[in-house]
């Protein structure tokens, strides 16, 4: 994080309670300047209830929460430079697409025909000019969800609040319309801040995300190190697929700590900070980051038998039982079928994975 | 649907029972309105189509009195039916958006009590009260007794409307640098307005009819239509009564169509 780069949104030591439930506990994050920042979590995480702290629809119970250097957590939110596109688009039925977004403009003291110019630009952005003057109604889900998206953009806020908007849509468009959004954001070089309990979507689009669990920030990082490097239990079970082993460390040397698990096999990865000789933790190792050999090719390999396997179209899932130990899922390319690399049910082979595929997990 | 066996029109005696409550219902409107069309004197014989009963409305020894009562009736009507719903506008705002407050429950059954009260014993209470506090009788106390009763009528389309409402409308209004006020006249006004049209004919039509109530607090001298029709007929009835019944019926539907209409037509959609 360098000096030149800015902070849009700062949340200090946010707290939110409804009587005796505790919605967010402390969560204290920095979200960038033309930063894709997602917040991930499943249901009643507390992510929705941020991200309404941010808009101002929700009161900030404890902590402060600053935009741009100023302090916004007590001002009402059509005080705020910042806009929403509501999970159900809440576009004004009564209204014609082209008032619907010209609306934000028109508030913030433009005349009516102003507004009605930019919203016609802001139309022009998403695609949808020759709908101006159609209600909401007569618009599909996808064009609704961009009518919402100009809307919100149209007033050109510092930061756009995005509360699960493709949640609506069916996977063909959701996939479109997250790259749209990508794009769009790198476009206009505001502030997106997007909630969603969908990983892949997470990963896909975001600059940076904060993995939130039952109120508290559990993770906060790139995509990348959310996958690769998760931190705890809950963020490695959360985002993708994964191989949740139980270990004991049995030596940690130069940056590497061995384990075993269940049956007597031994497995070497990096050792993580917190984690010393004779704990007994969990280890993440993703089904992909594996692979099978008829032959033992390192230290590392495990020997085991298929139990089955399951065609999911680009990949093959294999199950494999090691001797003794715990049953492992291991992800293999359809087009590593030529070489080999899949075994039939029964067959004996063995396990193997490159160091820093295998990840020691805090709690 | 189900099948035709469990299909309600296979039970016995279906058609007979609907036709016979149809009968009942309709029956002496359907005769009132015929017979304000015969040109005899006579009630009940029939002699001809005939428009003379309305042109005696208009025209006869009793229009003077009729003319004066109608004016009365429709300036109390619109008058009432206006402010009633207003209030009642501003209560289910207050009811459906103020979230859970203390004795909502009991708010909602005092807003709503008044139709499940006895219409006479609203009467008299209105005019005990009226005496109690000793305003003379007159239009006024005609008025104020109308506003009073048409709240409730008003505000149970205005509310019904106001919960299909969703309030992510005026948090987007608000976030889009709308103030509060501007959410309420932009925004949620336009959205709950059938809600409201259907709440005033509605006001406006009981206020119309009303005459127990109306009767027991008007003073010397006013009348309202229906007043003035019971005592038109305290004198024997006239086909003339019938012309004015058929005229205030007429109004009543087209009321009701309309509030009918206005209900259906939903802008949220």
């Amino acid at each position: 994080m360098s000096d030149r780069e800015q902070i849009a949104i700062d949340v200090r030591d946010a707290v939110k309670r409804y009587g005796d439930f505790t919605a967010l506990k402390r969560i204290s994050l920095s979200i960038m300047d033309n930063e894709f920042f997602t917040l991930l979590g499943p249901s009643g995480c507390g992510k929705t209830t941020l991200l309404r702290m941010i808009a101002g629809f929700e009161d900030v119970t404890e902590g402060a929460i600053f935009l741009y250097g100023d302090e916004i957590e007590t001002l009402p939110p059509n005080k705020r430079p910042v806009n929403t596109v509501f999970q159900n688009y809440a576009l004004f039925p009564h209204m014609t697409i082209l008032d619907n977004v010209g609306f934000g403009l028109e508030m913030r003291g433009k005349s009516k025909s102003e507004a009605r110019r930019k919203a016609g630009e802001m139309l022009e952005l998403v695609q949808l000019s020759q709908f101006a003057a159609r209600k909401p109604s007569q618009l599909s889900g996808g064009q609704q969800q961009r009518v919402a998206l100009a809307r919100a953009l149209a007033p050109q806020p510092k930061v756009l609040l995005l509360d699960e908007p493709l949640s609506a849509l069916d996977l063909k468009l959701r996939k479109a319309m997250q790259l749209e959004l990508k794009h769009l954001q790198r476009e206009t070089g505001i502030t997106f801040i997007f909630v969603t309990h969908d990983q892949e979507e997470a990963l896909t689009m975001s600059d940076r995300i904060a993995v939130m669990s039952a109120g508290e920030l559990q993770q906060l990082g790139a995509p990348t190190d959310i996958y690769e490097r998760p931190h705890n239990m809950f963020v490695a079970d959360f985002i993708g697929e994964t191989n949740l082993l139980e270990v004991s460390v049995d030596a940690i040397d130069d940056g590497r700590a061995t384990c075993h698990l269940g049956g007597g096999h031994q497995l070497t990865c990096n050792a993580v900070d917190g984690i010393g000789v004779g704990a007994k933790v969990h280890m993440s190792i993703r089904p992909e980051r594996l692979y099978m050999s008829g032959a033992p090719e390192r230290d590392g390999s495990l020997h085991g038998r298929v139990k089955e396997n399951i065609f999911i179209g680009t990949d093959i899932t294999t199950i494999v039982a090691l001797d003794e130990g715990p049953d492992f899922v291991v992800r293999t390319s359809n087009s590593d079928r030529g070489n080999k690399r899949i075994f039939e049910p029964g067959s004996e082979m063995f396990v193997n994975m490159e160091l820093g595929a295998a990840r020691l997990l805090v709690d | 649907m189900a099948s035709k066996q469990f299909d309600i029109k296979s039970y016995t005696g279906f058609k007979s029972i609907t036709l016979l409550c149809l009968a009942v219902l309709y029956a002496p409107l359907l005769v009132v309105t015929i017979y304000s069309f015969n040109a005899s004197q006579s009630l009940t014989n029939w002699e001809g189509l005939s428009l003379r009963w309305y042109a005696d409305v208009f025209t006869g020894p009793e229009s003077a009195k009729f003319k004066s009562a109608a004016w009365n009736s429709f300036v109390i009507a619109i008058i009432a039916a206006t402010l009633a719903t207003t209030i009642a506008t501003l209560a289910a705002t207050a009811m459906v958006r103020g979230g859970k407050f203390r004795l909502r429950t009991v708010s909602f059954g005092l807003i709503s009590l008044p139709l499940m009260v006895p219409e006479i014993v609203t009467a008299v209470a209105t005019l005990i009260f009226f005496n109690a506090i000793g305003f003379d009788r007159g239009v006024m106390t005609i008025l104020l007794a109308h506003i009073a009763f048409c709240i409730p009528f008003a505000y149970l389309p205005i509310s019904a409307r106001m919960q299909g409402i969703e309030d992510s409308y005026e948090q987007a209004a608000l976030d889009l640098y709308a103030t509060k006020r501007q959410a309420f006249t932009r925004i949620l006004l336009p959205l709950m307005m059938p809600g409201i049209i259907s709440g005033f004919l509605l006001a406006f039509i009981v206020s119309l009819d009303d005459f127990i109530i109306t009767n027991f607090v008007k003073g010397a001298g006013v009348e309202t239509l229906p007043t003035a029709i019971f005592g038109s007929v305290k004198q024997g009835i006239k086909p003339n009564i019938m012309a004015i019944s058929t005229m205030l019926l007429g109004v009543s539907v087209v009321m009701v169509t309309i509030s009918y209409l206005v209900g259906k037509s939903d802008n949220t959609k």
